[in-house]
């Protein structure tokens, strides 16, 4: 990926984006292609997926079969450098010692942010997701509704490209007819699940994927992306062609050279660079936003890690996009006079209200699955079905103890074996030679995955500070996070737990572990399913919320925050898509509020 | 620095002085940076991890990143065993031609707290074993036959969860089969054995076939 270095970089731009994951991909391509001169910061090195993905290589060509070690926390070939759950030389902090109170935090430091690895489950939020107090009275509401984002979402779906159906589903929106690809065939896990549903009453059907399962279509969407502008369409007709269809072998999470798959790197980048406006400079810091005379930002001051010296660089407007804990860490860390508690949190708001995923699995081992004959069941290289939450009438009846919902995603396990036991060495144990491959073949691909991933509502215990005594090997202070689990959560997940078991049960199959007492039992904790959010939420009101309904702080009207930290709520469905669409939308909002001088 | 003659590799000594150089090295920084800063006082090799950047298309070896260490008398027990518990038979070849007890050396040499601490039980159950063997047949575990180490694997099954020197056999057979099975099963021939099927691209992906959708009573609901 061509960048430059701070000494490269022009006296002044228009935008100056930190962050160059979903949220900055998507602000830089938007920006660009509308003409405007933008510099991005990124903290990592640059990446380039073309040339350092390991597609095909398997597990006798890795240190250790390719399992997960301390320096590659998902494996050898994960597609996260120079991150994880620790960043050498970047530690973060806990509120607290108890074991159902931490935090974990997922960091990748390089070009393309965590969309080189992700799931790349895209789901739309519904109606109920943006206004959930109107709907049950928990919670807050957010100060934009699904309409607001509905056409942003199209144009992700359309540029990104993801598959799935339209299932005409209560809050589960439907995307316009043509806009998503189409799904991938279901796996026998997948179809088991699906019949065993049906009779239990939860829908199992094809889920929402940022893989292309066939080509985008470059002589038609590049127009509806870019109604005018001929220049925008050419450049993004060009790199849709430069994508290649899935062909159904590795794992996404190692990234996709084919650019079969949505990166930042390969779908948000390319034409930003493509454009002539775009200047990267990576292994760049950003620590603080810098505040002119006239109280608003006029740039962004980072630590060069390749001199460990500060610098700065100008714009007239600037934009966060380092993930929401990075950006709530950077707006807290950014002091002046004017801004004693960090920009925004004149209401000590910013760092509250933080909000992750509420996760649960259960496996079970399934005799009907036993010695199937052998067949491919690589598909594109993650899930393929998911249960959208069903629960709503039932709510509504009273018949659920709890608020909100979850959604499924399926896992079958016939996958590329490696490492560790392709089969869990409990249904193995004391036996060898012939007896020992026997029924290691008659289990494998006999077991089925049921991870919830649940709705979330905000609460004040949940909440990012600045740590008052330990700093990061630049001497910038560092984030303490804080972290408590709802009832309604814990309720969340010992209803999974209990659809799991039934659904294995009906299946003919035994969960291959005890069913949890208590959810505190069984749910990740807090960060751990990467979907942090919130920090710096948006609202109506300047005395407790962040930014507005553009994503524009209230403090400084030309600093906007494009990335999770100004969500409000944090619904089952996972969170970029939604990033991206509101990222898109700021960005529009930039471009806009620019030429008219109101920034 | 004090190796094995016989086989040049670095001996236990030394491997722990790392491991210690190493660990005192981690509390400077976070976890997993250690591998790439820690220098050992005395100026000698530490052995470091692959890091939080490696170069992940290259294809590697066990002993590219960090050096084995088991001496050959291990290494020769750790090879018979592994040939007994998954051997050359109509699902596939024995587990050292498909370099199992290379992995396992790798394993048990790794510089990363999981793989130390099952150094800190195969390096012990391999003496297990041979005292084992030793009891039983007079010979040590890597002089046995075939069917004598079957022998020891199956009378050992029978005492799980025993306090006895088999029952302690038993759970070294247990973790050390865990290993095997991760080294045999990630190779093509290992795919062949289990009944994987992918990593190669395909034009279309057709779902399981109706055969198997058939036997399970299912129908492809993705047209
Ligand atoms: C394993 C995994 C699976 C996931 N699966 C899914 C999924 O299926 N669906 C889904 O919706 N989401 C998924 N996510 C979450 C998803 O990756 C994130 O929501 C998304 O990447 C967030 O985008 P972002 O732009 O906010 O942050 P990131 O993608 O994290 O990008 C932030 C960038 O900012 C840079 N940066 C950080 N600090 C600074 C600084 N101070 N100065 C300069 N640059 C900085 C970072 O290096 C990084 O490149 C998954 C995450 C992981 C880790
Ligand atoms: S499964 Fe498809 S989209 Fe995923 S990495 Fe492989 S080719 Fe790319």
């Amino acid at each position: 990926m061509p960048t430059i270095s701070i000494d490269q970089a022009k006296p002044e731009y228009d935008v100056v984006i930190v962050g160059s994951g979903a949220g900055g991909g998507q602000m830089a391509y938007t920006l660009t292609l509308a003409g405007l001169k933008c510099v991005m910061l990124e903290a990592g090195r640059s990446y380039d997926p073309l040339t350092e993905t390991p597609m095909f290589q398997r597990a006798d060509q890795a240190p250790l079969g390719g399992s997960s070690t301390p320096d590659k926390d998902m494996g050898f070939w994960d597609a996260t450098i120079d991150g994880g759950w620790e960043v050498p030389g970047e530690p973060y902090t806990q509120g607290s010692d108890h074991k159902d109170e931490q935090f974990t935090w997922w960091r990748a430091r390089m070009m393309g942010g965590r969309t080189n690895h992700w799931g790349r489950i895209s789901l739309r939020n519904g109606p109920y997701d943006f206004k959930p107090y109107s709907y049950d009275g928990l919670g807050f509401d957010w100060p934009i509704s699904y309409e607001d984002v509905a056409p942003y979402y199209d144009k992700v779906e359309m540029l990104i490209g993801v598959f799935g159906t339209n299932e005409g589903m209560e809050n589960i929106p439907d995307s316009p007819l043509g806009v998503l690809l189409p799904p991938p065939k279901g796996r026998v896990g997948d179809l088991l699940a699906q019949k065993t549903g049906k009779k239990l009453g939860v829908p199992v059907v094809p889920i929402h994927r940022a893989v292309l399962t066939k080509q985008l279509d470059a002589d038609t969407i590049p127009a509806k992306l870019h109604p005018g502008n001929k220049r925008a369409q050419k450049i993004v007709g060009d790199s849709m062609r430069s994508r290649a269809a899935c062909f159904w072998a590795t794992n996404c999470g190692r990234g996709c050279s084919i650019k079969a798959t949505y990166q930042s790197t390969t779908v948000h980048l390319p034409p930003a660079l493509e454009s002539g406006n775009l200047d990267i400079i990576p292994n760049a810091h950003a620590r603080e936003v810098l505040i002119g005379q006239d109280g608003k930002a006029d740039g962004v001051l980072f630590v060069d890690k390749t001199t460990g010296k500060e610098e700065r660089v100008k714009g007239k407007v600037v934009v966060l996009a380092a993930s929401s804990g990075e950006s709530v860490r950077i707006l807290l860390n950014s002091k002046s006079n004017r801004h004693p508690d960090g920009i925004g949190n004149g209401n000590g708001v910013v760092g509250k209200w933080v909000m992750d995923t509420v996760a649960s699995s259960l496996q079970g081992q399934i005799p009907a699955l036993e010695n199937l004959p052998p067949h491919n069941e690589d598909g594109a290289g993650g899930s393929h079905f998911y249960s959208p939450w069903w629960g709503l009438e039932a709510q509504r009846q009273g018949k659920l103890d709890f608020a909100r919902g979850y959604h499924i995603e399926i896992g079958s396990t016939r996958r590329m074996p490696g490492g560790g036991s392709p089969v869990s060495m409990r249904y193995l144990r004391g036996l060898h030679g012939a007896k020992l491959k026997e029924d290691a073949r008659r289990y494998y691909g006999s077991f089925i995955n049921f991870a919830s991933r649940g709705h979330m509502i905000p609460n004040e215990h949940c909440y990012a500070e600045l740590d008052s005594d330990v700093k990061d090997k630049w001497g910038i202070p560092v984030l303490k996070w804080h972290w408590k689990w709802s009832e309604n959560e814990m309720k969340i997940v010992m209803h999974g737990e209990h659809t799991f078991a039934d659904m294995i049960e009906e299946m003919g199959g035994k969960p291959t572990r005890k069913l949890a007492n208590n959810g505190y039992e069984v749910v990740r904790p807090g960060g751990n399913v990467k979907h942090e959010v919130g920090g710096a939420r948006m609202g109506d009101d300047p005395n407790d919320s962040v930014c507005n309904k553009w994503n524009q702080t209230w403090d400084v009207k030309n600093l906007f925050l494009a990335d999770a930290a100004p969500f409000v709520s944090n619904a089952d469905k996972n969170p970029t898509l939604t990033i991206m669409a509101l990222a898109w939308r700021c960005a529009d909002r930039i471009i806009e509020e620019s030429a008219k001088g109101n920034l | 620095m004090e190796r094995d003659q016989e086989t040049g590799r670095i001996s236990r000594r030394e491997i722990i002085k790392w491991f210690t150089a190493a660990a005192a090295a981690s509390q400077v920084g976070p976890l997993g940076t250690w591998g790439q800063d820690a220098t050992a006082a005395a100026g000698e090799p530490v052995a470091v991890g692959y890091g939080k950047d490696p170069k992940v298309t290259d294809i590697y070896k066990p002993g590219d990143v960090w050096p084995l260490t088991l001496s050959r008398k291990q290494r020769e027990t750790v090879t018979v065993l592994a040939d007994a518990i998954l051997p050359k038979d109509e699902w596939g070849p024995a587990a050292s031609d498909l370099g199992v007890p290379e992995f396992i050396d790798e394993w048990v040499s790794a510089p990363y707290p999981k793989q130390q601490r099952s150094r800190e039980s195969i390096l012990p159950g391999l003496e297990v074993a041979d005292t084992l063997s030793q009891e039983r047949f007079g010979k040590s575990l890597a002089e046995l036959s075939p069917s004598q180490i079957s022998t020891l694997l199956e009378d050992a099954a029978k005492a799980k969860g025993k306090r006895t020197l088999l029952g302690r056999a038993e759970t070294f057979f247990y973790e050390f089969t865990g290993l095997c099975m991760g080294a045999y099963y990630g190779t093509p021939e290992g795919w062949k054995a289990i009944g994987y099927v992918g990593n190669v691209p395909l034009p279309t992906f057709d779902g399981p076939p109706q055969e198997v959708l058939d036997k399970l009573g299912l129908e492809q609901t993705v047209k």
